[in-house]
């Protein structure tokens, strides 16, 4: 018996180990490789240097860093609750839909990830523009200034963070909905909800599990936007991932941007870990309200 | 409002319901008497559930009307009707505890807070549950599941209690244990219950009147012993217990209420009762259920309202409290069920191959009011030798 179930975990371990390996290799290394470059000196010639020094991660108190810093965790928790508000009617309907019908949203709700990221950008690009058909229709419609922008300010990197996270939070608040019993619904307004306070009170809570996958599936990747407040953000909208890139690209200080690449780290997964661990702890109260 | 005008507590007047053109409910009307335990009994697909679902305001009708206490509810949102459901796999909200899913239409009512302590607490105590009120639905088994989903239905005070299939998750123990924990919370309560199940043995035994649907339609209402005893049709005949269908012409009148009839297959004539008048020449259905067959190994001297035939013991099934048997009879097989009332070591009973005579009396005969072939279906034994 015990040896059976040696044997049984020494298999579990030798499958295990090719996506363990490929964790510690690809993502722990890495990691501990940023955050060790943080505390090396650079080199005038961009590469860093040998001994230690706590000089770029005291640099990070540059009064400009702060408002960026926010900038970036609040666009980013935009992104994740707007995503969230659009998603869960989408995830709905696709839920509830015939099995022909979920198919053909299933697919659309994917199309536009058969075309390249950055052409989609693009794409934005040319309908904020100033001359762009967007803008031209709602200055026309009276939306809108003539000389306003629509471009290069955060609202422009907000919606385009939007819409290209909103596919990765439809698929998880989807794939929890359709597990969903809809029959809670029926049992809801069979106790005297209103349809809308029924969903509210039993489908909300039933997909929670999905609500939290959809928010960290959209924010954690939001955080690291590089691209798309580069293209439509301009200086209003610079993210932390533009100031990385200008450490690395233009100043050619690597320590300098592992320390920023770390602070948004530690940013992220010191309050994931304590929510984990608060979670864990917690009774649910739940409820209706 | 008359509260029972004869026209019943609770109404469905020409309801039809259909689902992609498929009529689920067809044209069925309906009265429910106040405080009683009225069943929906058929198989599934018939219509029962849909029907409940109309009542629970769950679905709206195509046609008819729903009325309650005299007053049209059928436009009413679920959330507005004076009414709750069982619901089949209970529903109970997996992230609440048993005491806040017992305590959510109150909740939602927005009583005051001591008002819901008090009567879910009361609640929990009429189902016994008391001790295990903070538990999660998922950790408690299926029957008291099914007692929860009683209690927060029962807990608002409706004016009809809807059941669908509250006991079809359960085994066979449990589900007999609650079906008379049912009854005894309908006669605590006093409520009125609109109970679906397909389980005639269910229905039997907790209904007051019963309702046997059949592709949308209601095909009988009546007291379970009217349904069983005198089935208007070959369906219910054939649904609710087991039975033996023959088919015949009516030869003359036998004395009193009864006809004599020829039965295709039978070597002899046969007497049987007739509820209403029959004329020579009329062709009847009739149905006797294999618990009224006497079987012996002797023929029986006959009185005039006998009848005996003759056949041969094709197959038993000994079923503990009774013997199962085919016989062959003339042109037909025979369900004949045998009661074991006491343990005959020194008295043979008919085994296989045995020649047997098949006698029951004029009475056990039904003449049914209409037969449909598709029925024969139904039967455990359907085909004719």
């Amino acid at each position: 018996m015990t040896t059976g179930s040696k044997a049984g975990r020494r298999v579990e371990w030798m499958l295990t180990l090719p996506s363990l390996l490929w964790l510690v290799v690809l993502f722990v290394i890495p990691t501990v490789l940023v955050l060790a470059i943080s505390f090396r000196p650079p080199t005038p010639s961009g590469g860093v240097g040998d001994g230690w020094t706590l000089q770029t991660v005291l640099a990070l108190r540059n009064p400009s860093y702060p408002v960026i810093v926010w900038r970036t965790l609040r666009l980013s928790a935009e992104t994740a609750l707007i995503c969230l508000f659009f998603g869960l009617p989408v995830a709905y309907l696709m839920a509830r839909s015939s099995d022909r019908a979920k198919r053909v949203l299933l697919l659309l709700v994917i199309v536009p990830f058969w075309t390249s990221f950055l052409i989609r950008i693009f794409a934005w690009k040319v309908l904020l523009h100033p001359e762009g058909v967007m803008k031209q229709a709602f200055a026309w419609a009276g939306l809108v200034a003539p000389d306003a922008s629509l471009m290069y300010n955060e609202g422009a990197v907000l919606l385009v963070l939007v819409y290209t996270y909103l596919p990765f939070a439809i698929l998880p608040l989807y794939a929890a909905a359709e597990r969903f019993d809809f029959g809670l619904v029926d049992a809801a307004m069979d106790l005297g909800c209103h349809k809308f306070r029924a969903l509210l009170n039993v489908f909300i809570p039933g997909i929670s599990r999905g609500l939290a996958t959809a928010l960290v599936v959209v924010f954690v990747p939001a955080l690291g936007s590089y691209v798309i407040p580069d293209i439509v953000g301009g200086p209003g909208g610079e993210m932390l991932g533009n100031k990385i890139a200008q450490r690395v690209f233009v100043d050619r200080n690597l320590p300098h941007a592992s320390a920023l690449s770390s602070l948004l780290t530690v940013a992220v997964v010191v309050p994931m870990l304590a929510g984990l661990a608060l979670r864990r702890h917690r009774v649910r109260p739940g409820g209706v309200k | 409002m008359g509260t029972d005008t004869g026209q019943g507590f609770l109404r469905f007047e020409g309801v039809s319901k259909a689902f992609d053109g498929v009529k689920a409910v067809d044209g069925v009307t309906l009265s429910v008497r106040k405080g009683e335990i009225f069943s929906l009994l058929g198989p599934s697909g018939c219509g029962k559930t849909t029907l409940l679902r109309i009542c629970a305001g769950l679905e709206t009708p195509d046609a008819g009307r729903v009325l309650l206490d005299g007053r049209d509810i059928t436009e009413l949102p679920p959330h507005e009707r004076p009414v709750n459901t069982v619901f089949q796999n209970y529903a109970l909200f997996p992230h609440l505890s048993l005491w806040e899913n017992i305590a959510f239409g109150l909740r939602v009512k927005g009583l005051p807070r001591q008002r819901i302590r008090d009567e879910v607490d009361a609640m929990l105590g009429l189902i016994q549950m008391t001790d295990q009120a903070h538990k999660k639905p998922a950790q408690i088994s299926g029957g008291q599941k099914q007692r929860v989903a009683i209690a927060r239905a029962l807990v608002n005070r409706p004016q009809v209690l809807l059941l669908d299939e509250p006991l079809a998750a359960l085994d066979l123990k449990l589900r007999q244990k609650m079906l008379v924990e049912l009854d005894d919370i309908h006669d605590e309560v006093g409520l009125t219950f609109l109970y679906v199940t397909h389980d005639q043995g269910e229905a039997m035994g907790l209904s007051d009147r019963i309702a046997v649907m059949n592709n949308g339609v209601v095909e009988q209402v009546g007291t379970p012993g009217e349904i069983y005893e005198t089935p208007g049709n070959s369906f219910t005949a054939a649904f609710i217990g087991d039975t033996n269908f023959f088919e015949g012409v009516v030869k003359g009148a036998a004395g009193d209420g009864y006809s004599v009839v020829g039965v295709d297959g039978f070597p002899c004539e046969v007497v049987c009762f007739n509820d209403r008048p029959r004329k020579a020449g009329d062709q009847v259905h009739l149905s006797i259920r294999p618990e009224r067959f006497v079987v012996s190994l002797q023929p029986a001297e006959a009185g005039p309202l006998h009848n005996q035939v003759e056949g041969i013991v094709e197959e038993m099934i000994y079923l503990g409290a009774q013997t199962r048997y085919r016989i062959l009879a003339g042109a037909h097989r025979l369900s004949v069920l045998r009661q074991h009332s006491r343990f005959l070591l020194d008295e043979k009973p008919p085994s296989w191959k045995d020649r047997v005579w098949v006698r029951w009396h004029a009475d056990d005969g039904y003449m049914l009011e209409r037969f449909r072939d598709s029925d024969r279906g139904l039967l455990p034994l359907s085909e004719q030798a």
